[in-house]
This record gives structure tokens, sequence and C-alpha cells, in this order.
């Protein structure tokens, strides 16, 4: 029997649908809850996995990293706005940004009463790492801020789908009316209609190859689990899509990618070569070729990465983290106290090493095995592989409305469509990751945009309380794409000895492995420096296209396998308007997250926009687009 | 191996149709072996050692071994996970053992109510105030142009 008569379909109906369980859906089903009880509507969430312990916050995290302390006047929203604008080179929406910034530390407040440890000093003020980030004993975040989110359900009667994997949008003209996937855990699929749908699935990783290739592999910085599905859900969707060039490259302890912001920040530690030269200092003329983002403080991630950059290509690597002399120096501060001196150390011992086991356990790990103490030596740092995190220091997402309140009369016109953070297809609402142009909202930003998208659905849905009309001939049209790798296995599996070569079929992981080989060596990864060109692009295309072809010769085993199979064709979708916007955009205006070895400049005349792309569920092609920035602080 | 089961003390959960380590797991790798009943991890190259099957499993059988393509070997990583702390126990390769414990919140587990406790008295659907703003927010007012 087929996989499509096989599973069953479970059809599901509910006003709002929320797809995701992470930061900012939590965000959302809190607020929604609220509003839906008043008005008397129903919220389904559906995520890939247990809310519990889902999405990048699944280990925990040391630091919530964006807080504005507006209450206390520490800043003000324009300094927010100016930080996040600067780092990412002049390319943000400022009204987003803004936006984010006004709710943030009401999330923040919320997650303290909830239960999250947050430090505070004998004042009873919060302690900061940096200007904008604040300290937490944050192993359970993810679990305190999930259980506020289904607290929040109970009392609303909202219905919690775990284990379900999302795969498509579904559509009625420009309007999304639901979603459909299937359960990793029994034979089933899900149809589920709505009156308006919220993505909140996360970046992606994995779309290009990673530095550990072997048992490693799942060792990147982002978590290997969110693997685009919110980009593909609102390309499929046909809504536009924004800064799909801008990449994140963290910079983090070599390897094991464990946090280096409290050493930078906390622990005062200078990075150098390996002979000692600091690059942020030897480098620094460089940063005259960037424009005015070469004057800013801080300097932005991506020129502090370049600068790093400049050195390993000098052959000046390794880089390292003097551990030893920060502490060294903490310690000279000490050194008639030698009681103090010893308390002082403990204290920071404790701190150093929660940072890891709070966020990266691998790096403790690590440490460990290399007998790493690091008041005795300096450890290796490096850039990471390219991610696609829009919350965080990349900027990829949908293209949303964003507020009227926080509009100028000529932003509006370009900005503002009706109900904050919907995308260009009409009921589909985007926060966290799955938001663009508004990054460096991270943890409790995603959580306050998701809140402010939860709210504007239900006002949506107030306006257009429509019953979904969702076309059962497309449905089923999609249950039989969807469960297709499955049959292609069956059908084929004994026409060779081993079931891991055939003719007939490729397996997932071989899939993403040929993904990320071409997308390493032609679109700027790893093996390549972060260099691309026009002619490395154009013929990175050409490979792409040949996998997209390749993409319905995919084969599934089981349940697992086929979530893998379809986490393979969102990274697919991803890397394509990662590829095409990077071509799009004439110039080289963030070296150290990519470079365009062709036009290695900088062009604020033509280029200081924004890259847009769309692609269009009818004709099947791609539309790149340019849209002015408007400053509104 | 990045997660491994230790069969003497994998339980398979006493049976239970849903095991703790299946649940937990984000990226859907521990699996019950329903010959044996015990659990293994099915795809170790995309483990994110995020330790969450080691801190629930009831019996302590899951543990790590790092990544054996860049991590020498002979270190572990322990943790002791309880309502209200964590305890870590690491060890080096060369033996040296350091002790960790940190608080992991600070309210009964269960607890956290939605609105934290603030006043939620706007209901205007159509403006930017979140049901628990101002208040939470500790301003008069939810920051405009
Ligand atoms: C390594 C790392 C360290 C970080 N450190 C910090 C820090 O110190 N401080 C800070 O404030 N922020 C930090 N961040 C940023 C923060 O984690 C993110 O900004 C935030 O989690 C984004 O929220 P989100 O809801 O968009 O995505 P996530 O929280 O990742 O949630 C995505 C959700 O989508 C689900 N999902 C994915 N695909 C599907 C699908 N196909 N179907 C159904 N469900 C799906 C997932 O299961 C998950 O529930 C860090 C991020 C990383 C990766
Ligand atoms: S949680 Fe522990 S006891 Fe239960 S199945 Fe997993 S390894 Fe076995
Ligand atoms: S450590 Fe995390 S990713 Fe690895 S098997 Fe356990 S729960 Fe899954």
């Amino acid at each position: 029997m087929s996989a499509y008569d096989r599973f069953e379909t479970v059809e599901v109906s509910t006003d709002l649908l929320i797809i995701g369980g992470g930061m900012a859906a939590c965000g959302a089903v809190v607020e929604a809850c609220h509003w839906a009880k008043k008005n008397g509507m129903k919220v389904a969430l559906v995520d890939k996995a247990a809310m519990d312990r889902s999405g990048a916050v699944a280990m925990g995290l040391s630091a919530i990293n964006q807080y504005v302390g507006l209450k206390d006047g520490e800043n003000t929203l324009k300094n927010y706005v100016d930080y996040v604008r600067n780092d990412l080179m002049g390319i943000t929406r400022e009204d987003q940004v803004a936006d984010i910034a006004r709710h943030v530390d009401g999330s923040v407040h919320l997650f303290e009463k909830w239960g999250l440890p947050i430090w505070t000093d004998k004042d009873g003020k919060y302690v900061h790492e940096g200007r904008w980030q604040l300290m937490i004993n944050g192993e359970s975040y993810k679990v305190i801020v999930a259980e506020a989110a289904k607290n929040a359900m109970n009392e609303a009667g909202a219905e919690l789908f775990e284990r379900i994997f999302i795969v498509e949008p579904l559509m009625d003209g420009n309007k999304c009316v639901g979603a459909v996937g299937f359960s990793v855990r029994e034979e089933k699929f899900y149809v589920f209609k709505a009156k308006a749908v919220m993505c909140a699935m996360g970046g992606a990783v994995h779309v290009f190859k990673p530095r550990s290739s072997g048992e490693g592999l799942g060792r990147a910085w982002y978590p290997p689990w969110n693997s685009g599905s919110s980009a593909y859900f609102t390309m499929k969707a046909g809504a536009e899509m924004t800064c799909q060039e801008v990449r994140f490259i963290p910079v983090r302890f070599k390897d094991a990618y464990g946090p280096v912001g409290a050493w930078f920040l906390l622990f005062k530690s200078r990075a150098t070569n390996a002979e000692g030269g600091e690059y942020m200092v030897e480098n620094r003329p460089e940063l005259e070729k960037w424009g005015e983002y070469g004057k800013v403080k801080p300097i932005p991630a991506n020129l502090r990465n370049w600068l790093g950059q400049m050195d390993v290509l000098d052959g000046k690597g390794p880089i390292y983290m003097r551990t030893n002399e920060a502490i060294q120096n903490i310690a000279d501060k000490f050194k008639d106290d030698p009681k103090a001196f010893k308390k002082k150390m403990k204290e920071l011992e404790n701190e150093a090493w929660e940072d890891f086991l709070d966020m990266t356990i691998s790096q403790a790990i690590l440490w460990a095995a290399t007998d790493t103490q690091p008041e005795e030596k300096p450890s290796e740092i490096a850039a990471a592989e390219p991610y696609f995190i829009g919350s965080h220091s990349g900027a990829s997402g949908a293209w949303v409305s964003g507020p009227e309140d926080l509009q100028t009369a000529e932003s509006k016109a370009d900005y503002f469509w009706g109900y904050t953070n919907m995308s260009t297809a009409e009921g589909l609402f985007c926060a966290g990751d799955a938001s663009g142009a508004s990054s460096h909202k991270f943890s409790s930003g995603s959580h306050a945009e998701g809140r402010v998208a939860g709210k504007a659905a239900i006002a949506y849905i107030v306006d257009h309380n429509d019953a979904p009309n969702v076309d059962d001939g497309k449905v089923s049209e999609l249950k039989k794409l969807i469960l297709g790798p499955m049959d292609l296995i069956a059908d084929n599996k004994d026409k060779t000895t081993d079931p891991h070569i055939n003719p007939n079929y490729i397996r997932p992981k071989q899939f993403m492995l040929r993904l990320q080989k071409m997308m390493d060596e032609y679109a700027g990864g790893v093996s390549a420096q972060f260099f691309t060109s026009e002619k490395l692009l154009t013929r990175g295309m050409e490979l792409l296209e040949l996998l997209k072809e390749d993409s319905t010769k995919l084969g599934a085993e089981d349940l697992h396998e086929l979530m893998r199979a379809w986490e393979n064709i969102h990274r697919m979708w991803q890397a394509e308007a990662h590829v095409r916007t990077m071509l799009f955009r004439e110039e080289t205006r963030w070296p150290g997250y990519y470079f365009r070895k062709d036009i290695p400049k900088i062009d604020e005349e033509n280029w200081k926009v924004f890259a847009n792309c769309k692609w269009d569920p009818n004709s099947n092609e791609w539309e790149m687009i340019k849209r002015k920035i408007h400053s509104i602080f | 191996m990045p997660s491994f089961v230790i069969p003497d003390k994998c339980d398979g959960c006493k049976a239970l149709d849903k095991t703790a380590c299946q649940h937990i797991c984000p990226n859907d790798l521990m699996v019950l072996d329903k010959e044996t009943m015990k659990a293994w991890n099915v795809e170790p190259e995309l483990c994110w050692e995020c330790y969450n099957c080691v801190k629930i499993c009831p019996t302590d059988a899951v543990e790590v071994r790092g990544y054996a393509d860049f991590v020498p070997m002979g270190a572990t990583v322990t943790p002791m996970r309880s309502t209200d702390t964590i305890l870590w126990t690491v060890k080096f390769r060369n033996g040296t053992i350091k002790r960790f414990k940190f608080p992991i919140r600070t309210t009964a587990e269960g607890s956290a109510v939605p609105d934290g406790g603030w006043e939620t008295k706007g209901d205007d659907l159509k403006s930017p105030v979140l049901f628990t703003e101002p208040a939470s927010l500790g301003l008069d007012d939810v920051p405009t142009l």
C-alpha cells in the first residue's frame, strides 16, 4: 500500500495557528491566548519537537542579549536602533527594531517573575555583561518560558501539537489559510486550517558545510534541528523576503563553539594572532575602507571578523583568546590581598565554566579533554561556518509590516500595511528568525516580537473572520508529494544489496552533504574563506538547479528520515534565496560574513538599500527587488 | 557517539510507550529498541550534545562522550539536575575534577503565571499595548515616536 493510502489524514481547524515552539512562538502564544479568550477565538500551536526543550534555547543560555533598560533610563529606543543599524552596516528596518526594543524589557520582567534567575547586584539591579546583555543562570530558560506558554494555553483552551513536522503552507490565492505536515511518531498526515498563521520555525544551519564533518557534524554553533523551515514556508507562500544575503558567522572558541562574550565583555580578554599581535589594533587602518561603519563603536561584528580573518589569511594563525593574560590582569589588581584574590578567582572560574555549561556543554568537554585551565594557557578562537539567524547578528527573514505609530510620512508607504509583523502574504505573520531586517532581537526580543505578532494576528482574525477556504484537491496533491520519499525507497530498495547505494533514489544525508559542498565551495563557505564572486555564484546556481531536480528523488525509509528529507528541501530553498541575493547585490558590504572578490568595495550610492526577493508560486519565477531604507530615528 | 546509553542502567522507561529521552530530544535522535527495550542514539553525527536526554533520564543511563573527530578521549561532564539547581562534575583527561552548582529557577515548577501578576486592563486590540503593558515595562506608557 502506498504511503498516501496508508497514512491517516488528521484535520485540525482553528482560528490562529502558531507554527514553531521556540522563543518567538512562546511569546506569540502567551499574548494571543489572552486576546483570543476575550474575543472567543481558538489557538493551536504545532512544534516538531517537545516545546520544553525545542529551538535554539533548548540547552539553555547564559545571557539575555537584549535588554534596553527603559524604566531606569539606561538607554533610549534610539540608542538601540543606532546600535543595530551600525552593526548591520546600515541595512536595517528602524521601525521594527524600535518596536521590539520598546517591548523587550517587559518580556524580560516576565521571565524573572516566571522564575528565571537573572543576576542582580547588592542594590537589586540587573548585572550586565555588556551594555545590552544581562547575566542569567539560564539552564532552564526554555523550560520556564515554555511553562508560561503552556499555562496560557491551558487557560485559553488552546491545543498543543508536538512532534509534528510542518512542511508547507496552504494558500487561498495570496492568503495563507493553514499548513500541512506529518507526525514523526505515527503514520499520520496533518492538515491545519486557520484564519491566520504565525510562522516561527527559527533559522537554518547545515546549509553550508560545517568545519567538523565526522561525528562533530552536529556541533555547529546553531542547533542542527532548525533547518530553514521558516524561510521555506514563507517563500512557498509567495511572501517577499529580505536580507537573504545577510548570513551570520560567529567567532567562537574553536571547534566546540563555546561563547566568547563573557571573556571579551566581563574578563576584558584580548584576542591576538599567534605572534601576539592584536588584529583589532594592527589591522585598524583597514576599517577606513568601510565607510562610516568602520568608524562606529562598537565595531560591527562582521568587520571584527574581517580584521581577524586578515591575520589568518596572512598565515598568522592560530588566533587566540588570551584567557591567561586576562586572569593575570585581574589577579594583579588583588596582589596585596591574596584572600580577596582567591575569592575573586573562584567567582571568575564559576562564571567562565557556567558560560559553557549553560549553553555549550561541548566546550566544557573540550576544555576538560585538552586539560585546558584558562588561567594557564590561551584557547583558540575561529570563525564558524555561515548560518541564517535573523534574530541574532544575521538579518534574513520575511519582509513584514511595521507598526503604524513608528513610521514617518515617507516610511509609512513602504513599511506599513495594516497588521504588525504580517508578511506580504495575507494572514501570514512572522517573528523571531522568521522575520527579517530586524536583527539583534535574540531570545528576549524574539519573545517580545512574538507577542506583538500574536496580538496583531488576533486583530487580523477579528477583522477577517472568514472560514478558511482550503482546496481539497491541493491538499491531496501535497499529501502525495510529501509522503512520496517513503514509497520511493519501499519500491526500489530491493534492487541493490545495499539500501544506501541505489541509482533510483538519494538518501537525505547524502543530499545534505551535496548541498553543503556546493555552498561551501561556490557561495563563500569556510573552505573558500568566505570569498565568492559572480562567476562562482553563477556556477553554484547551475549545480543547485541539478540538486533541485534531484530533490524529487529523495528517499526516506521511515518517519524520521522523511523529516530529514524535507528539512533538506527547506535548506535548499534557503540556499537558493541566499545565492540569488548575493548575486543581486553588486558590492561587498559585510566583509567577514562574505566577500565578493569581483566587487571588493562597499557602494553606498547604489546599494544602501534592502535587497529583497520573491518567488512567484504561479510562474515559478524569482523577482529581485530593491527597497528603500528610511531613517526614522 | 555524542550521547550514548549504558545498557545495564536503561530500563526502557519501564516499557511505557513514551520514553523520556525520546520525548525530549529536540532532534528526534533517541529511539527505543523494541527487542532489547534499551534506548540508543540513531544519528550521533547530528547530536548537539545539548544534554537534554542526559538530564531527563530517570535512571542516569545516558552519558556523553565528546565528538570523536576532534575531542581527545578521557574527559567527562556530568550533570545532576534537581528542581531548583544543577550540579556539574567536570573530569579532566588528567584526572582533575571540578564541581559547579548553579540555580536553575526561583519559583516552584509549574507555577509560571502567564501575566506575571501584572495588571492586564487594556482592551484595545488595535493598539501596540501588549496585555501586561504598560505595567510590565515599569513605564507609564508604551513609548512611541
Ligand atoms: C548557539 C546560540 C547561542 C545564543 N545565545 C544567546 C544568548 O546568550 N542570549 C540571547 O538572548 N540569545 C541567544 N541566542 C539567540 C536566541 O536563541 C534566538 O534569537 C531565539 O531562539 C530565536 O527564536 P525563534 O523562536 O525565532 O527560534 P527558536 O527559538 O529556535 O525556535 C524555533 C522553533 O521552531 C520549531 N521548528 C523548526 N522547524 C519546524 C518545522 N518544520 N515544523 C514545526 N516546528 C518547527 C523548533 O522545534 C522550535 O520550537 C543564541 C542562539 C544560538 C543559536
Ligand atoms: S530515558 Fe533513560 S531509562 Fe528511559 S529509555 Fe531513555 S535511556 Fe532508557
Ligand atoms: S544530547 Fe541533545 S541532541 Fe544529543 S541525543 Fe541527547 S537530547 Fe538529542
